[in-house]
């Protein structure tokens, strides 16, 4: 193979630059083909978002499945492992003669990719509500579409998040992959890089890729403090007198931080 | 549907499993590249992992790993390597990108496992006069066999799976036939690829599981203590009482 970059030589501006030295950090390159780069970001961040959206909308009625029948969970768990075991490069191709070339392939193979973490991680989060809360909450009259959404679901919340921090950013990762049909974001440049050696190109995607990932889980994080804001009540209480009284596990624990500030 | 003959037909043709770009070569070229990452991936993982979960140190280095591991596209690793010095090197940029990939899960499974043996029996057997390497070898390991073979398991997997992108930059295994398949718009034959690898990563699947029961170190055990449980007069209730009393 050859070593020069082909694609950039004819795009150089000025005698001796970075992008004719085929660099791999190159400002040039970043200020010459901005557009294309916030395009295939914008690309990429859609395919995630899509993605993990629609799994998430599949996932929590497949959990819910899960737990209410027992027969269901196997299958269910079962089926979604075995979609994770194939690979990626195999199921988009699979999925090509469906859908043709199109960014649903990529859609698709990802939406069944993210269902195995996103199931499992639901479905614990449900499993680990007490049961005290559940027959309290049927005590004060809550049906059980209240239940679910007003008692059980926040709860689970942690679980829940912590699935979809873990499927979000392999999500993006993977997204990638899509170049193989043209539907990758960063991805495609990455392709593009390596079929013109255009070193620059590859590592700015590369690097564009895992800022990304990285943003997507600040911004999960974010998202789930905003969600449960009783997590950090205890907390905050604790330092306040009066506010821990509520139960005897926060009484406790105040005691001891006092103690531990005297 | 139109796919689906056609890559039976592509399947039963003799002629595609012979020669270099035939499935036999590709096949054999997958299963290597596989094998040699798994091999390195788990003489770097293991001890490490083994070493650490018995200091009981290095457990925010294992969840970082992790966290890392899955944010990174291995398909940019790989092409980044592929353009680095390293790309002259034949087949290497596959094999350190999957090794940076496989050894990630990998090592969290094995400090999780080795965290995770029942602290009571590890007190029991150090109260008992057991030294470091006999804890080790005795107690810790055969407790955590079962979550260092998972994650064993899932880094085999996902390394057959991975090895399929070397293909798209330009090395060999399973997934030439595919990008070969979309390079000559041959849907048949993409699909085609697709099963072989889907098939070849669900069989490696299988064949883990079932080596994973047969080395079982606690095999025996294991069950006679189920059915021990099962068959006694003690009910299940009374196990995570006497648990309950221990705690307090």
């Amino acid at each position: 193979m050859s070593t020069y970059p082909s694609t950039a030589l004819s795009q150089a501006a000025g005698p001796r630059n970075c992008l004719q030295a085929n660099d791999w950090i190159c400002g040039e390159y970043i200020r010459s083909r901005g557009q294309e780069l916030v395009d295939a970001t914008v690309q990429h961040v859609w395919i995630t978002a899509a993605s993990v959206a629609v799994g998430l909308l599949i996932a929590f009625p497949l959990a819910l499945l899960a737990r209410q029948r027992r027969g269901a969970a196997g299958p269910v768990l079962g089926l979604t492992t075995l979609l994770y075991t194939i690979p990626s490069l195999a199921m988009f191709a699979l999925l090509t003669p469906v859908f043709g070339v199109s960014a649903a392939v990529v859609v698709t193979g990802l939406v069944l990719y993210s269902l195995t973490i996103l199931v499992r991680n639901i479905l614990a989060g449900l499993q680990a509500v007490p049961e005290e809360v559940r027959e309290a909450a049927r005590g004060m009259g809550y049906g059980p579409l209240r239940l679910l959404f007003q008692v059980e679901l926040p709860l689970a919340l942690p679980a829940l998040m912590a699935g979809l921090r873990i499927a979000t950013v392999s999500t993006v990762a993977m997204t990638t992959i899509g170049a193989v049909v043209g539907f990758g974001g960063l991805g495609n440049l990455i392709d593009s890089g390596m079929q013109g050696f255009f070193k620059a190109e590859v590592l700015t995607a590369s690097v564009l890729c895992v800022l990304l990932a990285l943003v997507a889980d600040l911004l999960l994080v974010g998202l789930q403090r905003a969600l449960t804001p009783w997590t950090r009540a205890g907390r905050a209480g604790a330092g306040r007198p009066g506010a821990g009284g509520k139960g005897t596990g926060r009484t406790r624990r105040y005691g001891r931080e006092r103690k531990a500030v005297a | 549907m139109d796919a689906i003959t056609g890559a039976w037909d592509w399947l039963g043709s003799a002629a595609n499993w012979a020669g270099e770009d035939g499935v036999w070569h590709r096949l054999g070229q997958h299963l290597q590249l596989s094998v040699v990452c798994l091999v390195i991936s788990c003489l770097l993982a293991l001890p490490v992992a083994v070493y650490l979960g018995h200091l009981g140190k290095g457990g925010a280095l294992a969840v970082n790993l992790a966290n890392i591991g899955r944010a990174v596209p291995t398909f940019a690793v790989l092409v980044l390597l592929t353009l680095s010095p390293l790309g002259k090197a034949g087949d290497w940029p596959t094999i350190v990108a999957l090794v940076l990939f496989a050894v990630p899960p990998l090592l969290t499974n094995a400090y999780v496992g080795m965290r995770e043996a029942d602290r009571d029996v590890v007190e029991a057997a150090r109260g008992m006069g057991m030294s470091g390497s006999q804890l080790l070898f005795r107690v810790e390991l055969p407790l955590a066999y079962p979550l260092i073979m998972t994650g064993l398991r899932s880094a085999s997997v996902q390394v057959v799976a991975t090895v399929t992108l070397a293909a798209l930059a330009g090395g060999g295994g399973l997934g030439r036939i595919i990008t070969a398949g979309f390079g000559n718009y041959d849907t048949p034959q993409v699909v085609a690829g697709a099963v072989l690898v889907a098939g070849l990563a669900l069989l490696v699947e299988a064949v883990l599981v079932v080596a994973e029961r047969l080395c079982d170190p606690s095999r025996g055990r294991r069950r006679r203590a189920r059915v021990g449980i099962r068959g006694g007069d003690a009910p299940a209730a009374g196990g995570s009482a006497a648990r309950g009393v221990r705690a307090r």
